[in-house]
C-alpha cells in the first residue's frame, strides 16, 4: 500500500492503495466516482476514458503510481467544462444514448477531440472515436452529435 | 398475434398511501411457465408499492416500467403510452424500473421478461388501459367535488377542467380519486387523439447517462459491501481438484477463497474488499482442474461433424410440394450453398454482475435482469427461501442483447452461493470481460446446406435445406413452447416461415449436443436464417438479371404485407441514390420479417483495405403504430451496428480442446465506429395496426445486405462468417 496525492477534477484527493491499482478502480471504488466505467480492463473499449494531463486516456490500464501530479478530469466534471457542457447538450439533443454505459467514455473522447480539433472531419471523428466501443451501435448519432457540438462551439469564430 | 390477456384476467386495485398519493396496480393471475410451481403473490409490504402510477403531492407522476431498460427505450416509450391516455403532463413524468413482482409480469409471457421484442407489443394495451382508468378515477373525483358528472369534465396536462371553468390538478385530486371504484371498462383514445404516442419524444434517461450520474448495477455501492470474482474451469463442466491459494490470500484486502458449485462443474470464489484485490488474487490462484468425463469440444472438429450431418436430412420441419423437385432441375440451374456461422458472444458493455445480501430469513438482490421472475426464484432456491422473501431490484443495465435472460440464472446463482456464506454482508459478483467472453451462453454455431433449383422464370422452383445447430430451448422451461417434434423452432425461424413463394420446399434440422452453453442472441435464429435466405434470394435476382427490390417484390406472397410496404418504401427512399453510386461502390439489398416487424434495407458499400466500407444505409420498417418514432429510428440506426457483429473479422468465438480461444475485446472484437454505416436514414411505413417490436428486427437485415453489395463488386459469394477478408 502507498499513499498518493491526486488532482481529480481540480480537487486534491488522497488515496492509500496498492500501487498497481488502475486509476479506474481508484476513481470508482476509493473515490466513489462511478461515472467512469469498467468495460474490458485492457484498453480495448474506451468505456473508462478520462483526461490525464489533458489527454484522453484509458484509465483501466494506468496504474495509480504512474499518474503523478498530472491533473485527472472525469465525466463528473464535464457539466462545468465549457466544451464538455456543449458536448453533453449535443448528446441529449441528438438523443444519442441507448443503454448509455459507454457514453461517459464516448463523451470524454469527443471532448478531447473537439478541444484539439474544433472542426473535425469525418476522418478525425473516426480516428479519435475509433477505439470507443458501443455495443448498442449508436455510432451514427455519435457522429451527428459531434458535428452538432462542433457547430455550436465554433459559432461566431472566423 | 394473440391479444394481451389483461381484459379477461386482470383487475385493478387502488389504495391510498398518505405520503405518496394515488396508486394503481394491475394484478394478473399467476400465469406460470411450463411445469414450474406457481409463484406466491408477493406481499405489498415487502416491496415498494406494487403500482404503476403514483401521483405525488408535488405533481410529479411516477410511472413504473414493468421490464428492464437496457437501451431499447422502453423506459420512455411505456410511460408515454400511459401518460397519453391519462392526459398527464409529460414534463412531470418520472419513470422507474419496477422490482420483481407478479404485478409486473409480461401480460403474454406470464413472467417478468424482456424478450421476443415484446415490451411495447405486449404492454401497449395494458399501459393504455392503466392510463385511461387512472384518468377516469381522477375525473370522477373532480366531478364529485364540483357536483357535476364526469362527462362534463375534460382533462389536459395533469389538470381536470369542470363545466363552470373550475380546475383541479391531478395532485390535488389524487387522495379522493384513490377511493373511487376502478372502472371496469374505459374508452381508449382514437389515434387522432394521441398527444404523445406517435410523436418523436426524447429519452427520459439521456442526461444522467451523459453526465455519469446514472447508476448501473455495477455501480452499486452498499455499506460493508464486498466484491467477488470467480475462477471458472477452462472447460465447461470442469471441477476443482486442488486449490493452492496461499499467494492469493496474501493479497491485501482479500477476505475469503472457497470452492463453489457452478451451473456446470465447480469454481473458486474470491471475496475481497474491492474489485482490484479480488482480480489480483484470482490471477495468483493455482487450481488443478478435474476434466474427467468432460467433453472438450473443438471448433474444427465441430465443423467436420456439422458438415457431415448437413449432408443428410434431419428431422423434417417443412415438406411442401415435391420434396425431390431439386433432383429434376438441370445442373446449370442449381445452386448448392453451404454456410457456416460461428458461436457469437453478446458482450454487453456493462460486464455481468449481481449483488446479493442474505439475512437468514430474507434476502435482497440487485441485478440488471431481463428475467426477474426466473432470477428471483433462482436466488431464493439457492438461499432456501421463497421467492417472496427475496426483494429483487431491477438495476439499469448496460446492454444485454439476450445475455441477461438466462434460464439457469447462473450469474444470480453464483452470487447467491457466495452471499450465503457471507451472511449479512452484501456481495457484488463481477464477471470480468474475460469471464464474459470465455463463459459460454453464445449464439450457437450453425451450418446450413441449401440446394436451390431455379425455374425457367428465374424464381426458385425447388428448395432443399438442412440446418445443423444446437437447440437453445431443449431442457429449459421454454421447451414446451417452441420445441415441436424434436425441432427447436428458433433454429429455423425466418426460413420455415419464409414469406417468399417457394412451391417445393424441404427443410430439415439436426440438433447435435455439444458441451458449450448456448443462448438467444438478439434476434435469435433470424441472425443466420435471414443471412441464408437473403443472400440466396439476392443471388437468384442477380442470375435473373432483375433489380434486387423488384425481384423480392415479385417473389413475396401477396399476404406478406409487413414486407411489401417496407420494400415499396425502400424503393422510393433510395431512388435518389441507389442508381447514382460512386465508382467502386455497390448497392446491397435485403428484407426480413421478425417478431412481427417487417424491415427492408439498402446499403451503399465499397471495399477499403479488404473490408466493407458502409457509406450509407437506408432502412424501411413496418412496426405497426410507431409509439415513439424517434426511438424506432434509433433502434434501427444502432441495431444494424449490432447486427454487423456477424461480419467483423474477429466476430467469432472458437474452441480448442474445450477451451475458448478468445479472451477479451482483443480476440473477440465487435464493430467499432469504422465498421458501421456512416449514416443511416430510417423510414417508417404509416400504420394503424397494433405495434410490434423494434429491438431485434434491425439485426437480421444488415449483414446480408452488405455481403450482397460485396458480391456485386467481387462476383464472389460470402457464406462463411465471420468475414475475415473480402
Amino acid at each position: 500500500m502507498a499513499t498518493y496525492q491526486l488532482n481529480i477534477n481540480g480537487e486534491r484527493r488522497e488515496v492509500t492503495v496498492d500501487p498497481s491499482t488502475p486509476l479506474l478502480w481508484v476513481l470508482r471504488e476509493d473515490l466513489k466516482m462511478t461515472g467512469t466505467k469498467f468495460g474490458c480492463g485492457i484498453s480495448a473499449c474506451g468505456a473508462c476514458t478520462v483526461h490525464v494531463g489533458g489527454v484522453a486516456t484509458r484509465s483501466c490500464i494506468v496504474p495509480i503510481s504512474h499518474v503523478g501530479d498530472r491533473p485527472v478530469v472525469t465525466i463528473e466534471a464535464m457539466s462545468a467544462d465549457p466544451v464538455g457542457r456543449v458536448v453533453q447538450n449535443a448528446w441529449v439533443e441528438e438523443d444519442v444514448v441507448q443503454c448509455g454505459y459507454c457514453q461517459s467514455g464516448q463523451i470524454m473522447a469527443a471532448v478531447a477531440l473537439l478541444k484539439h480539433t474544433p472542426r473535425p472531419t469525418e476522418q478525425n471523428i473516426e480516428e479519435s472515436m475509433g477505439g470507443n466501443l458501443c455495443r448498442c451501435g449508436t455510432y451514427p448519432r455519435i457522429r451527428a452529435a459531434i458535428k452538432t457540438a462542433a457547430t455550436q462551439l465554433t459559432k461566431g469564430d472566423a | 398475434m394473440v391479444a394481451p390477456a389483461i381484459d379477461r384476467r386482470g383487475f385493478l386495485r387502488v389504495s391510498f398511501a398518505a405520503a405518496s398519493g394515488l396508486l394503481v396496480s394491475l394484478y394478473l393471475e399467476p400465469n406460470v411457465l411450463g411445469q414450474e410451481a406457481p409463484m406466491p403473490q408477493q406481499q405489498a409490504k415487502v416491496y415498494p408499492p406494487e403500482a404503476f402510477v403514483n401521483i405525488r403531492p408535488d405533481g410529479k407522476i411516477v410511472i413504473q416500467v414493468n421490464r428492464l431498460e437496457f437501451g431499447q427505450g422502453v423506459q420512455t416509450s411505456l410511460p408515454m403510452v400511459l401518460a397519453d391516455e391519462m392526459d398527464a403532463d409529460w414534463t412531470n413524468v418520472i419513470a422507474e424500473l419496477a422490482p420483481a413482482a407478479d404485478v409486473y409480469k409480461d401480460p403474454l409471457f406470464g413472467i417478468q421478461i424482456v424478450g421476443g421484442s415484446g415490451s411495447i407489443a405486449h404492454s401497449f394495451t395494458q399501459y393504455r388501459e392503466l392510463g385511461a382508468k387512472t384518468r377516469a378515477m381522477l375525473v370522477a373525483a373532480a366531478a364529485d367535488r364540483w357536483n357535476t358528472t364526469p362527462d362534463k369534465c375534460r382533462t389536459e396536462a395533469s389538470v381536470v377542467h369542470g363545466p363552470g371553468g373550475q380546475t383541479a390538478t391531478y395532485a390535488e385530486l389524487a387522495a379522493d380519486a384513490a377511493h373511487k371504484p376502478v372502472p371496469a371498462k374505459v374508452n381508449l383514445k382514437s389515434a387522432t387523439e394521441f398527444k404523445l404516442v406517435g410523436k418523436r419524444v426524447k429519452r427520459l434517461d439521456s442526461r444522467p447517462k451523459c453526465n455519469g450520474s446514472l447508476k448501473f448495477g455495477l455501480d452499486l455501492d452498499l455499506p460493508g459491501m464486498k466484491v467477488a470474482v470467480v475462477a471458472h474451469p477452462p472447460v465447461f463442466g470442469g471441477r476443482v481438484k486442488r486449490i493452492v491459494d496461499d499467494e492469493a490470500r496474501r493479497v491485501e484486502g482479500v477476505r475469503d477463497v472457497f470452492e463453489i458449485p457452478l451451473a456446470k462443474g465447480t469454481g473458486v470464489a474470491i471475496v475481497a474488499d474491492k474489485f482490484w484485490p479480488a482480480k489480483q488474487a484470482r490471477s495468483r490462484l493455482k487450481i488443478d482442474w478435474d476434466l474427467t468425463g468432460v467433453e472438450q469440444p473443438d471448433s474444427s472438429e465441430l465443423w467436420t461433424r456439422y458438415r457431415q450431418l448437413g449432408n443428410t436430412a434431419g428431422l423434417v420441419a417443412v415438406n411442401r410440394g415435391d420434396a425431390n423437385a431439386f433432383d429434376k432441375i438441370a445442373a446449370g440451374d442449381r445452386i448448392v450453398a453451404e454456410y457456416e456461422f460461428p458461436f457469437l458472444a453478446h458482450t454487453p458493455m456493462e460486464p455481468l454482475n449481481t449483488t446479493v445480501r442474505f439475512d437468514g430469513d430474507r434476502a435482497e438482490a440487485w441485478a440488471g435482469s431481463q428475467f426477474q421472475t426466473v432470477d428471483q426464484m433462482a436466488v431464493a432456491e439457492v438461499l432456501g427461501l421463497k421467492p417472496a422473501q427475496v426483494t429483487f431490484h431491477t438495476e439499469m443495465a448496460g446492454g444485454g442483447f439476450g445475455r441477461r435472460a438466462v434460464t439457469d440464472s447462473h450469474i444470480q446463482r453464483e452470487a447467491a452461493v457466495i452471499a450465503k456464506r457471507l451472511r449479512g454482508t452484501p456481495v457484488k459478483l463481477v464477471w470480468t470481460r474475460e469471464d464474459d467472453v470465455q463463459g459460454g451462453y453464445y449464439r450457437p454455431m450453425h451450418y446450413h446446406r441449401v440446394e436451390v433449383g431455379i425455374g425457367p422464370d428465374g424464381l426458385p422452383a425447388a428448395w432443399r435445406h438442412v440446418v445443423v445447430g444446437q437447440s437453445l430451448l431443449m431442457g429449459t422451461p421454454f421447451e414446451s413452447f417452441a420445441v415441436k417434434n424434436g425441432i427447436d423452432e428458433t433454429a429455423i425461424e425466418g426460413t420455415s416461415d419464409t414469406h417468399y413463394s417457394i412451391p417445393n420446399m424441404h427443410l430439415s434440422v439436426h440438433h447435435p449436443k455439444v458441451n458449450v452453453p448456448v443462448l438467444w442472441w438478439r434476434s435469435v435464429g433470424h441472425t443466420h436464417n435471414a443471412f441464408v435466405m437473403e443472400t440466396l434470394i439476392d443471388e437468384l435476382a442477380t442470375r435473373a438479371r432483375m433489380d434486387p427490390i423488384a425481384y423480392r417484390r415479385k417473389l413475396l406472397k401477396p399476404d406478406a404485407k409487413k414486407l411489401i410496404g417496407p420494400l415499396d418504401l425502400l424503393d422510393k427512399a433510395t431512388a435518389a441514390w441507389r442508381n447514382k453510386l460512386a465508382r467502386g461502390h455497390a448497392l446491397g439489398v435485403s428484407c426480413h420479417e421478425s417478431f412481427g416487424t417487417g424491415v427492408a434495407c439498402a446499403v451503399d458499400v465499397s471495399i477499403d483495405n479488404k473490408r466493407p466500407r458502409i457509406h450509407r444505409a437506408t432502412i424501411a420498417v413496418d412496426c405497426g403504430i410507431a409509439v415513439n418514432p424517434l426511438s424506432v429510428e434509433s433502434q434501427f440506426q444502432a441495431g444494424i451496428g449490432f447486427g454487423l457483429t456477424q461480419l467483423v473479422p474477429k466476430g467469432a468465438i472458437t474452441l480448442k480442446n474445450g477451451t475458448v480461444e478468445q479472451r477479451n475485446f482483443d480476440g473477440y472484437a465487435p464493430p467499432y465506429i469504422i465498421d458501421t454505416p456512416m449514416t443511416v436514414d430510417v423510414h417508417i411505413v404509416p400504420s394503424t395496426e397494433a405495434p410490434t417490436g423494434c429491438g431485434e428486427p434491425p439485426v437480421p437485415v444488415i449483414s446480408p445486405a452488405v455481403v450482397n453489395a460485396l458480391a456485386r463488386l467481387t462476383s464472389k459469394r460470402y457464406r462463411t462468417l465471420p468475414l475475415v477478408s473480402v
